[in-house]
């Protein structure tokens, strides 16, 4: 898969992705075709129900699709395993969550070794890396404090850098700035600024127009499918 | 992902939650306690029953009114037997496959005095010399009963270390007098000292001639006084001869002497070193199985403890297994470590406990008087099934974790 950078990083071709709510069967999303190149700061938005994070889930190789190909560097995920599926989201996406999900007794340190621990990285390469991704973060006097003696907004640079501990290919937020207040989450959208320049790919799903307008390029959805570029 | 790492991870938990995983623990801790407790006492007291049935002599032979056992004994039935005499031993002694003959009879003296000192619940055995050989007794000081003793029904008798104790604590015993339900005996040795079984002292006996013993305490009326105050044999064949044919001869022997028709059954009983340890094994058989079932439920107990406190623990982590799963955790990462929280838990609890039952055995053996031995393998079988009831019981928690949709782990709340 060395060569699968000749692959656009994402490509999506007629994806759909209905399941059973209850009786109903939902259609989250009904044929999604898109392409995301490397280093693109993209905004997927979408009023609630637009199927926005259904798509992130399937990018993300959380779910699987029930029609359509989702590539991801050319690896269609429906024909991936477990064991494959997990190593794609452990080496190739670094997920932020709205609700930041760290795990609450570890340090700050230990948050962001988590994904690095998973991919079998060494005990002492680990510790240097994380503390060198919690300075990029502006974390470097925090990084011994258990993540519930954190604020909001540290807790989201925490979670920053763990998404960027093994060097993903994409970083893909889901509401980065939803539990942040205002100024905390315009200092949040700078840092995606500032690691967009350095030429990660990122994706923001979003509602809020202010937070889109910080990407180059946005996508709206809307009842599953994509309303406009 | 390295054993090391998923070890740390599982023990983290438990750092979090010390109090509830001590809790956890508990079921496998007692459980594994009480095994290893009845098994290292059970253990001691098998090694202190055969240290003692073996001081009886491998190849004694016991011929008594009645055969050892368990079970109802039919006092009216063994009452109506004829008592063993001194004809049958001597009877006995002329068979050719016959080392030493030892007719004896006893009982239990409550006033033995000597000046103002009082021995009470004391053992005391007629018998003629061959006695020494037949029940392996030596003295320690002064000499045995001899055949001259016998035969001119001396009033002397020899007395064990606990009689010694009782009434010259600070004294030479030999060729003083003592007075034993109001008859005077001359102190003529010293037992050598048998130590204790059970708590019970073995040393508290005195041995006089059989001769004398029948002078003074004639065969009471009762029946069943009798059963137990009578002549009893103790018989050591040749050397050379086996057990079994020994018995045979004395069998055919008593039965002519009988008069016994062939569908007649016994009358007598023979019994040997062997028929002791079958009624120990007979009666701890029982022990062992009661324990095993009492360990098998509490080990059981303690299991689904630990599946319960997995249960909850994977559905109360279900967002931090969703999490882990977005990381890159595989599904089996994420069993491994689950499985390993149980296991961890129920080894930690099985060596507690290993621990815990040693300690109640040494202080149960202790109050008891008796070395409580727990053998290797007993702490290596405490310690396998408390793993294997963390594996059991904890393999179906591991794979409810594992098979989380990460998704919908992600959006519990």
């Amino acid at each position: 898969m060395r060569e699968a950078s000749s692959y656009p990083l994402i490509r999506t071709d007629q994806l759909t992705k209905c399941y059973r709510a209850g009786r109903a069967e939902v259609h989250a999303l009904r044929g999604v075709t898109l392409t995301i190149e490397r280093g693109e700061y993209v905004a997927l938005m979408g009023p609630s129900g637009s199927g926005k994070s259904t798509l992130m889930h399937l990018i993300g190789c959380l779910d699987s699709p029930t029609s359509g190909t989702c590539e991801i560097n050319g690896q269609d995920i429906a024909r991936l395993n477990d064991v494959e599926l997990a190593r794609l989201r452990n080496r190739e996406i670094g997920f932020v969550f709205q609700t930041f999900n760290l795990l609450p007794r570890l340090s700050a340190l230990a948050n962001v070794q988590l994904p690095m621990i998973y991919a079998g990285t060494r005990p002492r390469e680990r510790t240097r890396r994380a503390r060198e991704l919690l300075t990029l973060v502006g974390l470097e006097d925090r990084m011994t404090h258990k993540s519930n003696e954190l604020s909001g907004g540290e807790m989201q640079r925490v979670a920053v850098a763990r998404a960027l501990a093994n060097q993903p290919a994409l970083l893909l937020a889901d509401e980065p700035t939803g539990n942040l207040d205002t100024r905390t989450g315009q200092e949040m959208m700078a840092l995606f600024d500032h690691l967009a320049e350095q030429g990660n790919t990122i994706i923001v799903v979003t509602h809020d127009a202010g937070v889109a307008g910080h990407a180059r390029r946005i996508i709206r959805l809307r009842d599953g499918m994509v309303e406009a570029e | 992902m390295p054993f090391l790492d998923l070890l740390k991870l599982s023990l983290q938990t438990f750092r979090t939650h010390k109090m509830r995983s001590f809790l956890t623990a508990l079921g496998i801790i007692i459980g594994v306690m009480t095994v290893i407790a009845i098994i290292s006492l059970i253990q001691g007291m098998n090694q202190e029953v055969e240290r003692q049935i073996s001081s009886l002599g491998s190849n004694t032979i016991f011929v008594q009114k009645f055969a050892w056992g368990m079970g109802q004994i039919d006092f009216d039935e063994i009452g109506r037997r004829p008592d063993l005499t001194l004809a049958d031993a001597e009877a006995i002694a002329r068979l050719g496959s016959i080392a030493k003959v030892a007719p004896q009879r006893s009982r239990s003296v409550n006033r033995i005095t000597y000046r103002g000192n009082k021995a009470t619940g004391v053992e005391v055995t007629g018998a003629t010399p061959s006695i020494a050989a037949t029940a392996n007794i030596k003295t320690e000081a002064g000499r045995f009963i001899n055949s001259n003793d016998s035969l001119r029904k001396r009033a002397v008798c020899v007395i064990g270390g606990q009689v010694v104790d009782d009434l010259f604590p600070d004294d030479n015993p030999i060729g003083k007098r003592i007075d034993i339900e109001g008859k005077r005996f001359t102190i003529i040795g010293v037992l050598e000292r048998k130590g204790s079984f059970m708590g019970q002292s073995q040393d508290n006996n005195i041995i006089i001639p059989l001769a004398t013993f029948t002078k003074y305490f004639p065969l009471p009326r009762s029946r069943r006084g009798r059963v137990f105050r009578g002549i009893s044999i103790q018989v050591m064949p040749r050397k050379g001869v086996p057990l079994d044919r020994a018995i045979d001869e004395i069998r055919e022997l008593m039965r002519r002497r009988h008069g016994l028709g062939y569908d007649k059954p016994d009358d007598f009983g023979i019994n040997t070193q062997d028929t002791l340890r079958e009624m120990y094994q007979n009666l701890t058989r029982v022990a062992v199985i009661v324990m095993i079932a009492v360990a098998g439920i509490s080990l059981l107990v303690g299991g689904i403890g630990i599946m319960n406190i997995m249960l909850v623990a994977v559905a109360e982590r279900t967002r931090e297994i969703g999490l882990r799963k977005a990381l890159g955790a595989t599904s089996r990462t994420v069993l491994w470590q689950f499985l390993l929280e149980s296991v961890l838990l129920s080894v930690v609890g099985g060596l507690i406990g290993v621990g815990l039952g040693i300690g109640i055995a040494a202080i149960a053996g202790a109050l008891i008087h008796m070395d409580a031995a727990a053998p290797f393998w007993v702490v290596l079988l405490g310690f396998g099934f408390a793993a294997g009831v963390g594996i059991f019981f904890g393999i179906y928690p591991a794979s409810r974790a594992a098979k989380l949709n990460p998704i919908e782990a992600l959006r519990y709340e």
